[in-house]
């Protein structure tokens, strides 16, 4: 087994909410992400999957708990030691259209992060490591002076990658890349993607709603339910045998593209989600779930070690 | 005896924009059998919404139908005076929209909103009106249903706006219901439930047409599916012919690119390209840039929606075919 590359130990955090409430986007949360696996983070709206992606590189800062680089504590480090440590760790945003400035030439919007992380580069030796970069991901070399208006979704999104490729990352973190893209382009952009990481080494954590994407992509899985983790371990293992009640109604409830499989109407989740703001006592998943009991209510289920898997449930599926 | 409650026939609808008529629907046909859930499926800018919005008379200025017939339940209903269509949608037909959030007024509370389509449409005391807001409220799956009629739309998640949304779209038991993308906005636990309702509304009598980019959606739930490809209908079938033989390059690539994400392969199948610039239009067939079964003709000719057998159409010069290895 590869090291561990990133750790994150016992992640909580909140938003103000108005009127002294808080939203709980993250309770407790602890997960560990392997050196060149690609970890899938899914979850429904608001479960905390993105929250979890920034605190995990700093871009947010946690209430309590740390997050660890190779063992040392990123969260503690000063800004000062922080500063080279951050090229490392990059990521890729969901629309293609809104994270790139519509101003800017290709050429600028991959030379940006060259600029602020070697700013001892010449003229020339930017634009030659833009041009890599480019062929890398897969845009056309004349298109180096184009703006982003004169792109489509999927090439966008191929500079965004070639963007956080250009400060050399160890990691990135890829926040829903291919949700906002229509499914013929989606798969080029996953191909890519598993592409650069065999080149490259990459460790990707990898946020997506879309169970079939993140089943394809990842290595391990990470289901979330309103801020908590129900249940992590082997992608194949997590979606043939689920032991979380959450991650059987998750993958139940996705509509197979097969006439046949018909949906089974019983196997599907009643109500729904929660609020973040104030989220039920004990087991957060307890309010929809068929098998919850008075403990459920009482305590919160501990994330468990079962085999190769984690869960977080007081009676796992057999 | 009409068998069909829609019928779009060779429908035209083409916006001016600075670089010229763009045609966001040419020569699209297809129809909704009565009782059934047909689908339109396709990826965005093929003309699925613009379709949609055609038959209800949304399309907006400087926008237009220039060509085409639409028929509700036999009667055409593309001419009709202002007037007239107004009385017809709500009543006849109705529609609901991807986004429930932006479609429902902020300001007015959501019992209030249904019951405007009803109290418009229906000579109805305010009691009875209430009264039939209430059981409509019941029948889309909406719990408590005094409480939620007094609700205001920001107090309602987003799968409970889309059953109001649709308790609206259902109140004057429209023969069609027109559904554009009614589950894209909601997560996946809550996309089932609102399918499994669109199912039970067909159950009862009620035509739908689904536009929907997701073909795990359209497998679901559809009867008939026809797909779309940069403003033009390239293929019609039912479901399980689509599925089973899918017969247009595009289908078939599309088919493909969502079944390799089930398999566990190293690489996913794709469809080469990225789908036109409607402005730019290629020559032939719109396809033939991004197909692999491309020949001289198909550069040159745009081929006809033809019959190849009874009700599948395809719109190809040589559908069915494998590439050459």
């Amino acid at each position: 087994m590869s090291r561990i590359l990133l750790e994150g130990k016992n992640l909580t955090k909140t938003f103000p909410a108005g009127k002294n409430q808080r939203v709980h986007a993250l309770t407790d949360v602890s997960l560990k992400l392997f050196e060149g696996e690609t970890l899938g983070l899914v979850g429904e709206s608001g479960c905390g999957k993105s929250t979890l992606g920034r605190v995990m590189i700093r871009m947010l800062e946690p209430d309590s708990g740390e997050v660890f680089l190779l063992g040392s504590s990123l969260t503690k480090m000063p800004d000062k030691l922080f500063r080279p440590v951050r090229p490392k760790l990059q990521l890729v945003f969901q629309d293609p259209y809104a994270s790139l400035d519509p101003r800017m030439r290709v050429r600028e919007l991959i030379a940006e992060p060259l600029d602020t992380w070697h700013p001892e580069y010449s003229r020339e030796t930017v634009t030659d490591r833009v041009l890599e970069l480019m062929e890398a991901v897969g845009i056309p070399r004349e298109y180096l002076l184009r703006y982003p208006h004169e792109f489509s979704g999927g090439q966008r999104q191929r500079i965004g990658i070639a963007r956080a490729l250009a400060a050399d990352p160890r990691l990135i973190v890829c926040d829903e890349p291919v949700s906002a893209l229509d499914v013929s382009v989606q798969n080029q952009i996953l191909n890519l993607l598993k592409d650069l990481q065999k080149e490259r080494n990459l460790t990707y954590l990898f946020i997506s709603h879309d169970l079939n994407v993140v089943r394809h992509i990842s290595g391990r899985i990470c289901v979330m339910f309103l801020g908590m983790v129900c249940e992590t371990g082997p992608a194949d293992e997590v979606c043939s045998a689920p032991l979380h009640p959450y991650t059987r109604f998750l993958i139940n409830s996705v509509p197979a593209p097969d006439p046949r499989k018909k949906t089974d109407a019983g196997a599907l989740l009643s109500g729904e989600i929660p609020s973040p703001v104030r989220p039920p006592s004990g087991c957060r998943f307890r309010t929809r779930c068929p098998y919850a009991t008075a403990l459920c209510a009482e305590q919160v289920p501990p994330l468990q070690a079962v085999g190769s898997r984690e869960i977080a449930c007081h009676y796992p599926l057999k | 005896m009409n068998d069909n409650m829609l019928e779009i026939r060779n429908l035209c609808v083409s916006f001016p924009t600075d670089k010229g008529e763009v045609k966001a629907a040419a020569d699209v046909s297809l129809t909704v059998p009565k009782g059934k859930i047909a689908g339109i499926v396709g990826e965005s800018g093929c003309g699925k919404s613009v379709t949609a919005r055609s038959v209800m008379g949304l399309i907006r200025r400087p926008g237009r139908v220039t060509a085409g017939e639409i028929l509700l339940d036999g009667r055409e209903i593309l001419h009709l005076p202002e007037k007239e269509k107004c009385r017809l949608r709500g009543s006849e037909m109705s529609m609901i929209f991807q986004e429930p959030m932006t479609s429902l007024n902020p300001v007015v509370r959501v019992g209030k909103q249904v019951e405007e389509t009803v109290l418009l449409h229906e000579q109805l005391s305010g009691t009875a009106a209430r009264k039939r807001v209430l059981e409509m409220l019941e029948a889309v799956g909406i719990a408590d249903p005094q409480k939620r009629y007094n609700a205001w739309p920001h107090q309602l998640s987003g799968g409970l706006r889309q059953r109001v949304m649709i308790a609206m779209a259902m109140i004057c038991r429209p023969k069609l219901l027109i559904a554009d993308e009614p589950t894209t906005a909601l997560d996946v636990t809550v996309e089932a439930q609102i399918l499994q309702l669109m199912r039970r509304l067909c159950e009862g009598g009620t035509s739908v047409l689904l536009i929907s980019h997701n073909l795990g959606v359209i497998a679901q739930v559809c009867d008939r599916v026809s797909v779309m490809y940069a403003g033009r209908v390239v293929e019609s079938a039912d479901t399980d012919t689509l599925f089973d033989r899918p017969m247009h390059p595009y289908t078939r690539g599309l088919m493909r690119a969502v079944s390799s994400l089930q398999e566990n392969g190293e690489h996913l199948d794709t469809i080469p390209g990225t789908v036109p610039d409607l402005n730019h239009l290629p020559e032939g067939c719109s396809f033939s840039p991004r197909c692999s079964l491309c020949a001289d003709g198909c550069r040159q000719r745009m081929p006809e929606l033809e019959e190849i057998m009874p009700g599948h159409t395809v719109r190809c010069f040589r559908p069915g075919e494998e590439a050459e290895a």
